[in-house]
């Protein structure tokens, strides 16, 4: 691919994220444990491709999403922006980066603030960043983008609470463009929406992205939904990377056992193939993130687990030209 | 006779903005080991229409029409009547485990009352009956876990207390109010396995209230599609998937993203759910409809059996072939 000979705009490096909690003991000075959040992930984003992250509850892929954009700071590990490695940075390095990255967020009315009209939501972004622009300059650019996301332009003195979700989730896709960012994290955006709604959301970013060039993160529990938009896939588990691959290449043969269990659980809506489809159930919980079993993550879970599972250091490897894997057996 | 015939369901809400329909003449019919999936969006009135059945409506809510349970009317019984068939002959499961088990009592209490208000059972024969039956729905070390509380559970285990809760009287009819929607995907797999084995187990009619349209592709039989508080077609879940001929369907259809197959552009529906208390005059969905013409705005579809096929019952004005043959050439491009 001519994309994989460019520079990439954002490496991921080994990047962990572990939160001290509570410690077993109920006294104050009982040992603290540490919650493996995220714990080594690395990867490359090229500009204009959709990197679409999956993976269940639990598996780190939101703290990731934040760790990116030091909202979580990273515990160790490197996130390299543009050739500039950030991990050292300062708030002032890290205010200049966020002019290129954005972030729209899982609930959309949440997400804005109640007090503020949408005028100054997605004019906000502009104050911070362009002081140097004059009001009416801010205020032409927010009717502009309002158009180009499908909000008509007499609604800008309103509040969030009078907008539906779906329009509300195009409010925030405003807010984060209006900077003409490179790069938009996007955590869940579509999945508090009704299908006919997420419909037109999905269809709005693939559009914006056409025009603008965007790349984007898109972080999602659906797999279907990251299979319509990206053009790679993280799959994780646990805190852990689990797949890497071309998109085609991960639904057609995924590598690892539990790319094979989350694909075989999305329930088809055609009768015929739904209802004879065999469904690899994955036996028993997620463990839990603060005593992750060793070896490889998945094993306590997985149909295929043999020994060396448990004992050998597991990590990422290519083993197609178009996707990387890190089980051992694949 | 049906085991459960619902005709001309109605439910209003009196609120501080004046009389709120959330569901208008819906009617369905329910055999013995049958499924039924009611599908919608948010606001459709899916759950108004199987809280108001089971007498669970909020306190401004009423209800009009008649939902009888064996020739019995539910929505006329007094509340110690229905107490009676509730949680014993039908039984329900909600979206959100958390919030519908108590978090002051161990499983064990929540589970042994059912059992002996509805049996009379003795609590120690209650109890080993609950362990039998959190055993029947996978909970490893049943015996043990029954003494925890629900925060101990994680969701998907909690799910299935509930599951277990809900068929301690081996009920004639479980409704499943979005009962995986809070669920991780491969989590929901195992519930929906779960149900289907229970199902085959036990004869269980089960009502599945969904938004997902691969849950009730892979669950049930008969299908009925709601929107804005009325069914918009009802038919055998082949007819509704391989054939729809409601603007709606067609439309909730073309909006999935598929894994199947690869979709260049999804066909999404234009504009916004509705409001309830501003329904339009004429059919619900007239607004969003590319295919609405005037009458539609005015005049109220009735539901009725399809021309094209009259096991399905649709509420549109359009002929059904002039629709499919659109939702053809959607399919095509």
């Amino acid at each position: 691919m001519s994309e994989q000979a460019k520079q990439p705009i954002l490496s991921v490096r080994d990047v962990k994220v572990h939160f001290q909690v509570k410690g077993d003991g109920a006294w104050p000075w009982s040992a603290k444990r540490t919650l493996k959040a995220v714990d080594g992930v690395s990867f490359d984003l090229y500009a204009g491709e959709t990197l679409g992250v999956v993976g269940e509850s639990g598996c780190g892929k939101s703290t990731l999403s934040r760790a990116i954009l030091n909202l979580i700071p990273a515990t160790a590990g490197e996130i390299v922006w543009m050739g500039k490695d950030l991990t050292r940075g300062t708030a002032k390095d890290w205010h200049a980066v966020r002019k290129d990255i954005q972030m729209i967020f899982q609930d959309p009315l949440a997400s804005l603030n109640p007090r503020m009209t949408v005028a100054q939501i997605i004019g906000e972004p502009l104050r911070v960043h362009k002081p140097e622009l004059s009001e009416a300059e801010v205020m032409k650019r927010v009717r502009a983008m309002m158009a180009r996301v499908g909000l008509r332009e007499q609604m800008i003195n309103r509040y969030p609470h009078e907008f539906s979700g779906g329009q509300c989730q195009r409010i925030g896709i405003a807010r984060a463009l209006i900077l003409e960012p490179k790069l938009i994290i996007c955590d869940e955006p579509v999945s508090a929406l009704d299908v006919s709604i997420q419909a037109q959301i999905i269809n709005l970013l693939k559009e914006l992205q056409r025009e603008m060039g965007l790349a984007l993160i898109f972080i999602a529990h659906d797999l279907a939904v990251v299979k319509h938009i990206s053009d790679r896939i993280l799959v994780m588990y646990l805190g852990r990377e689990m797949e890497l691959a071309q998109k085609h290449a991960l639904y057609d043969a995924p590598a690892h056992p539990y790319t094979r269990a989350l694909l075989s659980a999305i329930p088809i809506p055609d009768p015929k193939l739904e209802k004879n489809k065999v469904i690899q159930i994955l036996q028993g919980d997620l463990p839990s993130p603060i005593n992750p079993p060793s070896g490889c993550v998945f094993r306590t879970r997985c149909p295929q687990a043999e020994a060396r599972c448990g004992t050998e250091k597991i990590q990422l490897r290519q083993i197609s030209e178009q996707s990387q894997s890190s089980c051992l057996l694949a | 006779m049906s085991l459960l015939k619902v005709s001309n369901l109605g439910v209003q809400f009196q609120t501080n903005d004046g009389v709120v329909s959330a569901v208008n003449g819906v009617s369905f019919e329910l055999e013995k080991g049958q499924t039924l999936g009611i599908v919608g969006e948010s606001g459709s009135g899916k759950s108004q229409t199987v809280l108001a059945m089971m007498g669970l409506l909020a306190k401004n809510g009423k209800t009009t029409g008649e939902a009888l349970y064996q020739g019995k009317n539910l929505l006329a019984m007094s509340p110690a009547e229905l107490n009676r068939i509730r949680g014993d002959r039908l039984a329900m499961i909600f979206q959100d485990p958390m919030t519908s088990l108590n978090p002051y009592l161990t499983v064990e209490r929540q589970m042994t009352e059912v059992l002996e208000l509805h049996k009379g059972i003795s609590r120690r024969g209650a109890k080993k009956r609950a362990i039998e039956l959190l055993d029947a729905v996978r909970i490893p070390e049943a015996a043990r876990r029954i003494n925890m509380y629900p925060h101990e559970f994680s969701g998907g285990m909690r799910q299935r207390v509930m599951i277990a809760m809900a068929l301690l009287c081996e009920p004639e009819v479980l409704i499943a109010d979005e009962p995986t929607t809070a669920l991780d995907v491969t989590v929901q797999a195992q519930i929906l396995t779960l149900l289907k084995e229970l199902q085959r187990d036990f004869g269980t009619s089960i009502v599945m209230i969904t938004h997902d349209l691969g849950v009730v592709a892979g669950l049930c039989e008969k299908v009925m599609v709601m929107y804005g508080g009325r069914a918009m077609e009802y038919g055998s879940a082949d007819n509704i998937f391989y054939q729809p001929s409601h603007p709606y369907t067609i439309g909730l259809l073309g909006a999935l993203p598929r894994l199947d197959h690869d979709g260049s552009e999804l066909v999404s529906i234009p504009g916004n759910p509705p409001n309830m208390a501003r329904m339009p005059k004429g059919c619900p969905f007239s607004e969003r409809c590319t295919h609405a013409s005037s009458r539609c705005a005015d005049e109220l579809p009735a539901l009725a059996a399809s021309s094209v096929n009259p096991q399905v019952l649709r509420a549109c004005h359009k002929p059904a072939d002039e629709l499919q043959q659109a939702a053809q050439e959607v399919a095509h491009v």
